[in-house]
């Protein structure tokens, strides 16, 4: 059976997709711009830009002089490539077999498919007119071989089908550029008078050789079809999703139990294959009623554990109510990362922060109480002590500040300074006793003051004169002084913590 | 004959130890700095891969309990473990466990809100065999509780420690030791004006298989140190008062 491919053209493919993603560009004169050796060259221009003169390769100063009120869009470098890989993946739905064509164009292996459509003539019509209607201008042709229905797409006449088999005839009328050679040769063919391939076809095949080179024999051969041409069809990503329905409905926490084991199984499996963990995963159970529970689990790192994620989904199976029974579930994964594989040891040593075991038991953690629960702490650039450290919540996280340590800081240090009563000598003594909690504290030994300045940049403020100070109990205290001694106020002397 | 007696219970006695959990001191035991405190401690070792619990009532008690144990989390972190501090309302300010010979950023902290969560999050965390320690803050524990966590330890050999606040009524439990730590007066060397070293008042109050005591000690250039242990000597240096 002989194989049948389509090709189909989009002449403007940029203008189109933007036209699609912004309708009021429609009309519009504008032109899509890509920065090149320092200055502007045309990519795209629209039609109605087109009429006007202006073609694509053209510097943009050179478009403007031509139209001063030329819109200007940055075009992206690739970006075409991507556009067409997603009308590919969504052509799926007409072949298994597709593959982007660059620069403006897609193949279908249409082989065993255009009798589900009823006939070549209806399938085609189908597929040019679902790219018409979301917005495209498209030209299809359809042949045996891929150089054919490339030629016919764009050189044809349309409806562009040609026959099984009829490629040979086609290829008489057909000029150079239809047969995808690079426009040095193209330019020599026509200067020699060879405007249509039927003249040059059937001339011998080492005077081609020796006067255009190996293409123009390989290009001349895809076309009749006497060579062979694979595409590369286009694989889209399959979502990390495992469905498992059931025969009876499932009432019972056993039963989802099992559900899930074999949906976190399998799922898992493949991503071990992959090398992947998930970060995110979502388990949906469809009910009888048409009602949906689900259930949301995240981690801290990329996980294809199944005992660690089942832990993770266990702590709430106790929400799902299954009321009249459940009749699928599924389980999907919409966040993959890749998993760093770490080195095995040979025993299990007490690892640091790196250990797989705490980075699952934070995500225990976490799921059960909450976001925001688990954090630890890094040395920030500050001397004000309530902003020397910052909190982080990964447990990778790493800086390049250092902890200070040249003074004494206090073990446990009050979450807000508490108003202490201070009896001290002036000007700068540390004090004699203070009442704390109605408890006077004699001061026996003290050391200060250190002079914390509020960092006048972020915060208004004034200054701490903090000293460290010992009672007669041989409890150590963190007090400082606000600011200087003015006659008015009261309180002005503060505890903030506590030392070992 | 009585030193054939002697040398027979000394080995039952070990095989009890054994039995018990406590294992033989050898090379993989670790040495806490702890001194003549050790010989309360049945093999004459630290216990590990059990559960400590801390009595404590005031604000000043809980920061001279949370030195203790930072000086001997200082060995139980030293091959690169971290650790996990559970607590509602901790006051625990990491940049000063740098004095203490720890990395700040090595330790874990999880916050949590209610009392309840904070046993269960202890037992998930005693599960987990990769920790050096586990330290929680708890108001009281019963002693159900307490052989949950026992029972944690057990199977993963973690060392947990318990910060009992609301010690007024000190109910049974399953730990191996309670402590009660509180201030002592510093001594500054060589007398120096100004603040000493942390100094403490550490009470053993009850140790499986020991025998209780009570010493004073203090945490001096990242080792403990016996109050009374001879100082070196410095000579006073005769300061001229100028002007």
């Amino acid at each position: 059976m002989s194989r049948r491919f389509i090709s189909i053209w989009f002449p403007h493919l940029m203008t189109d997709w933007l036209i699609r993603c912004r309708p009021a560009l429609r009309d519009q004169v504008f032109v899509l711009a890509l920065p090149d050796h320092g200055r502007m060259i045309v990519t795209a221009a629209s039609m109605a830009a087109q009429a006007q003169g202006i073609t694509k390769g053209m510097a943009v100063a050179d478009a403007r002089a031509i139209i001063g009120s030329l819109q200007v869009i940055d075009d992206k470098q690739g970006q075409s490539g991507r556009i067409l890989n997603a009308l590919g993946e969504w052509a799926i739905r007409f072949t298994p077999v597709a593959a982007a064509d660059l620069p403006d164009g897609l193949i279908l292996d249409a082989t065993g498919c255009a009798h589900l459509w009823g006939g070549e003539q209806l399938y085609m019509e189908d597929i040019v007119s679902r790219l018409t209607r979301i917005g495209y201008q498209v030209r299809a042709g359809m042949a045996d071989t891929i150089g054919a229905a490339w030629a016919v797409a764009r050189f044809g006449s349309i409806p562009a089908i040609v026959p099984a088999g009829e490629q040979s005839s086609v290829l008489m009328e057909m000029p150079p550029a239809a047969l995808r050679l690079e426009p040095g040769i193209c330019e020599r063919l026509i200067k020699l008078g060879l405007c249509q391939a039927g003249s040059f076809a059937g001339m011998p095949r080492a005077v081609l050789r020796r006067r255009f080179g190996q293409e123009l024999l390989m290009r001349l051969d895809q076309f009749t079809g006497l060579e062979n041409e694979v595409i590369q069809p286009l694989l889209p990503v399959e979502p990390y999703q495992e469905r498992l329905p059931c025969l009876e409905p499932i009432v019972t926490r056993t039963g989802i139990e099992i559900a899930l084991g074999r949906l976190l199984e399998t799922l898992c499996q493949r991503l071990c294959q992959e090398e992947k963990g998930l970060r995110r995963a979502q388990f949906k159970c469809y009910k009888v009623d048409g009602g949906v529970e689900q259930l949301d689990i995240g981690t801290g790192h990329p996980s294809h554990n199944v005992n660690h994620l089942f832990r993770l989904f266990e702590l709430s199976i106790a929400a799902i109510k299954p009321d009249l029974g459940i009749e699928l579930f599924i389980l999907e994964a919409p966040v993959v990362e890749d998993v760093r594989p770490l080195q095995e040891t040979f025993w299990n040593a007490a690892g640091g922060l790196e250990d797989v075991n705490i980075a699952e038991l934070i995500d225990r953690l976490e799921s059960k109480t909450g976001k925001g629960t688990v954090h630890r702490y890094l040395p920030a650039e500050h001397h004000w002590p309530e902003w020397s450290v910052k909190p982080v919540s990964s447990l990778n996280e790493k800086t390049t500040a250092l902890w200070k340590t040249g003074r004494p800081r206090p073990i446990q240090l009050l979450p807000e300074p508490e108003p202490i009563e201070v009896a001290a000598p002036i000007p700068d003594y540390p004090p004699m006793h203070f009442r704390y909690k109605n408890k006077v504290h004699k001061v026996k030994k003290a050391d200060g003051p250190e002079r914390i300045e509020s960092e006048w940049w972020l915060r208004e403020g004034q200054h701490r004169d903090y000293y460290v100070v010992e009672d007669e109990a041989g409890s150590r205290y963190w007090l400082f002084r606000l600011g200087h001694y003015t006659g008015h106020k009261s309180y002005t002397w503060f505890i903030h913590g506590f030392f070992a | 004959m009585p030193a054939e007696r002697a040398a027979i219970i000394a080995g039952l006695q070990k095989d009890i130890l054994l039995l018990q959990g406590f294992k033989q001191a050898n090379s993989t035991s670790v040495d806490m700095g702890l001194g003549r405190i050790t010989a309360a401690f049945p093999n004459e070792t630290f216990p590990t891969g059990v559960i400590h619990e801390f009595v404590n009532t005031e604000a000043e008690h809980v920061a001279a309990t949370a030195g203790f144990i930072s000086g001997l989390l200082n060995t139980l972190m030293k091959s690169g473990g971290a650790c996990i501090w559970i607590s509602t309302c901790r006051t625990l300010f990491p940049p000063a466990l740098k004095a203490f010979g720890i990395a700040p950023e090595r330790i874990i902290f999880v916050d949590l809100e209610r009392e309840k969560d904070i046993l269960w999050a202890m037992e998930e965390a005693l599960k987990c065999e990769g920790l050096a320690a586990v330290i929680g803050e708890v108001k009281e524990i019963s002693f159900t509780a307490s052989r949950r966590l026992q029972l944690a330890v057990e199977q993963s050999r973690v060392t947990g420690f318990i910060l009992r606040r609301k010690a007024a009524a000190l109910n049974t439990t399953t730990c191996v030791a309670r402590w009660r730590i509180t201030p002592l007066a510093s001594e500054p060397e060589g007398g120096m004006p100004g603040v000493g070293f942390p100094r403490w008042n550490v009470e053993l109050l009850k140790i499986r298989n020991g025998k209780p005591g009570e010493w004073q000690i203090e945490w001096f250039s990242g080792r403990f140190r016996f109050a009374d242990e001879q100082l070196p000597i410095v000579q006073p240096v005769l300061i001229r008062k100028i002007g």
